[in-house]
């Protein structure tokens, strides 16, 4: 067995972070983040009749609609590359030369990666959150603050996504449409499917099996982590019927959200450790 | 016999339904130039790929400097090669000197000595600008000098002069003559025949991923019995034809020119005594030229021979 050497790791997981730092990626999607959540935070309830904040839970909730959609996306977009990318270019077979492990090439790629997404999303929410954060007592703010923490999560569990992607397709061209297609099946189609499922079964029959179902996918489990267990967004939502207290505990969650973290990376490895 | 520094043995290499390398064994001793040559696509750069680890052979097996190139001290090993991938694709966005530092790292190099190795490259002046603004040749330096980071112990370098200008490729060829001189084994595959005749110490030629021949070259002169050519002029006055000096040389030819110069072409194993003959004749030539067969000789000799089998040790 291979002793692993996190050094090796972190010098790659460093270049990546830099690149994406000098290329203005990070300022670029923490902009992004910034302006949609001043933005949602505002004028989130405009479609009620009335814009300006009208409280932490109202906010998280309109947030929590725009992440959904924007953060796997941007996940995506940035993982996909990661080894076919170098791969293609022909600088793979020079960094497979160096002494670095397969692993530590691996992981030091996700590291440097979820880094910049890392950076991007706390500097983005977190400023916004500065914003927020006047007139509001402590534990809104640390509603807020567990939203950005599953938003890293959710982040991080479709960079995984992506960099499996990765290692398996053939060609960028491949990796970016398998990018695509699993954000559109994850992000759009697989709640529609499901609630196409739960109507036609009239909610009866496989009640139990649905909510189960909900998390077999990192993005609704980052919308029940932070709509469903938040005590008023439930019975607004009037799902607290359809979420058994079991599935929206959030230690479970939480772990459910890691594992969606670690299982794609450990199949990425399982396909690339084979030289 | 010395022991190899890069030992390869019984390799073979599959890639779905072509036998990339199929069966291929040599070994390369400490301190020599060696040369892997053969057509495109005759399994060159696989080859490179198997003795570096980057593909795992389907058969056989390679050490490099003692070591299994996939064994448990993998790092040993790679931390002491250098490689130049065909085409070496660097980062664009770094510059040349962040380029070397990020190589260091990864070898644990002191990054103080990348410095010395742009200048020895002749990068200094470009060190800090971004690597897409650098030409081809300027990028295959670079990538030699990465290649150099931590005094490798064995290089490889794959079609390592292409993109080079003929004093880009000569500097290069004094460089590898000095690493020589320092005791570092060399692999090198290229196309270019000319450029390898008189450097390399010895050859493998790789056909169909097959090793059709390995040897110096002028082993592999003789295993072919290519004929060798010798120039004679002889002055304006004197009639030098020598016919009827060389009635004892079976299967030798004559062809001589309209200024009086001309050329024998005689076997291997008749070249001293038709150079003796000549000499010693009542008018000498006033000039003699031999002309061995050149490098591109011997593979486009062994390109039209049916494919064999051959091991050797170097």
């Amino acid at each position: 067995m291979r002793k692993f050497d996190p050094r090796l790791m972190l010098v790659l997981a460093r270049k990546e972070f830099w690149d994406r730092l000098r290329n203005k990626w990070v300022v670029a999607v923490a902009g992004i983040f910034t302006v949609f959540a001043l933005v949602i935070a505002y004028f989130g309830t405009a479609q009620g009749g009335a814009v300006g904040f009208h409280g932490m839970d109202v906010t998280i909730t309109s947030l929590v609609s725009l992440v959904i959609y924007l953060v796997p996306l941007i996940a995506l977009m940035l993982g996909y590359d990661a080894v076919v990318g170098e791969r293609e270019r022909g600088s793979l077979d020079l960094l497979l030369s160096q002494p670095i492990s397969r692993l530590e090439l691996l992981l030091g790629k996700y590291l440097g990666l979820a880094a910049a997404l890392g950076i991007s999303t706390v500097a983005g929410f977190g400023l916004v959150g500065v914003v927020l954060s006047y007139g509001v007592g402590l534990p809104a703010l640390a509603r807020y603050g567990s939203f950005v923490l599953s938003t890293l999560a959710l982040g991080c569990a479709f960079l995984s996504l992506a960099v499996l992607l990765s290692v398996k397709a053939a060609n960028r061209v491949t990796a970016s449409g398998m990018a695509i297609a699993a954000w559109f099946l994850l992000v759009l189609v697989y709640d529609l499917v499901l609630l196409g499922l739960m109507v036609a079964t009239s909610g009866q029959r496989y009640a139990e099996v649905f909510p189960a179902l909900l998390l077999l996918n990192p993005a609704d489990v980052f919308r029940i982590l932070n709509v469903y267990a938040m005590e008023e967004m439930r019975a607004l939502y009037g799902l607290a019927t359809a979420m058994p207290d079991a599935l929206s505990n959030p230690w479970l969650l939480g772990a459910v959200m890691l594992a969606w973290i670690v299982v794609p990376l450990a199949l990425a490895y399982r396909s690339f450790r084979t030289p | 016999m010395k022991e190899s520094v890069i030992d390869v043995r019984g390799v073979r290499k599959r890639y779905g339904e072509v036998l990339a390398v199929d069966d291929v064994s040599f070994g390369v001793s400490a301190g020599r130039l060696y040369g892997l040559i053969g057509h495109n696509g005759a399994g060159k750069s696989t080859l490179i790929k198997l003795m570096l680890g980057l593909l795992a052979p389907d058969a056989g097996s390679i050490t490099i400097l003692g070591e299994p190139v996939l064994g448990p001290r993998f790092r040993e090993v790679r931390r002491r090669i250098g490689y130049l991938p065909e085409n070496v694709s660097l980062y664009d966005n770094l510059t040349g000197a962040e380029t070397l530092r990020f190589y260091a790292d990864m070898k644990a190099v002191d990054p103080r000595g990348c410095g010395a190795l742009l200048e020895r490259l002749q990068l200094a002046h470009a060190a800090h600008r971004p690597v897409r603004t650098y030409s081809k040749g300027m990028r295959q330096r670079l990538g030699f000098a990465q290649a150099l980071l931590g005094d490798p112990r064995v290089l490889f370098l794959d079609e390592p002069t292409s993109g080079l200008d003929p004093e880009g490729i000569r500097e290069f060829y004094r460089l590898l003559h000095d690493l020589k001189q320092q005791g570092v084994t060399v692999l090198l595959s290229s196309h270019n025949l000319a450029q390898l005749q008189d450097r390399v110490d010895g050859l493998a030629l790789i056909r169909s991923g097959r090793l059709q021949a390995a040897g110096t070259i002028q082993q592999l002169r003789e295993a072919l019995n290519l004929p060798v050519r010798i120039h004679a002029a002889w002055r304006p006055d004197v009639n030098g034809s020598p016919q009827s000096l060389l009635r004892g040389f079976g299967g030798c030819t004559i062809d001589t020119r309209e200024d009086g110069e001309c050329t024998i072409t005689c076997a291997q194993r008749d070249k001293v005594g038709v150079l003796s003959a000549l000499l010693a004749a009542e008018h000498a030539p006033r000039d003699l030229r031999v002309q061995e067969p050149s490098l591109e000789d011997v593979f486009l000799g062994y390109s039209a021979a049916p494919e064999q089998d051959d091991n050797a040790q170097v």
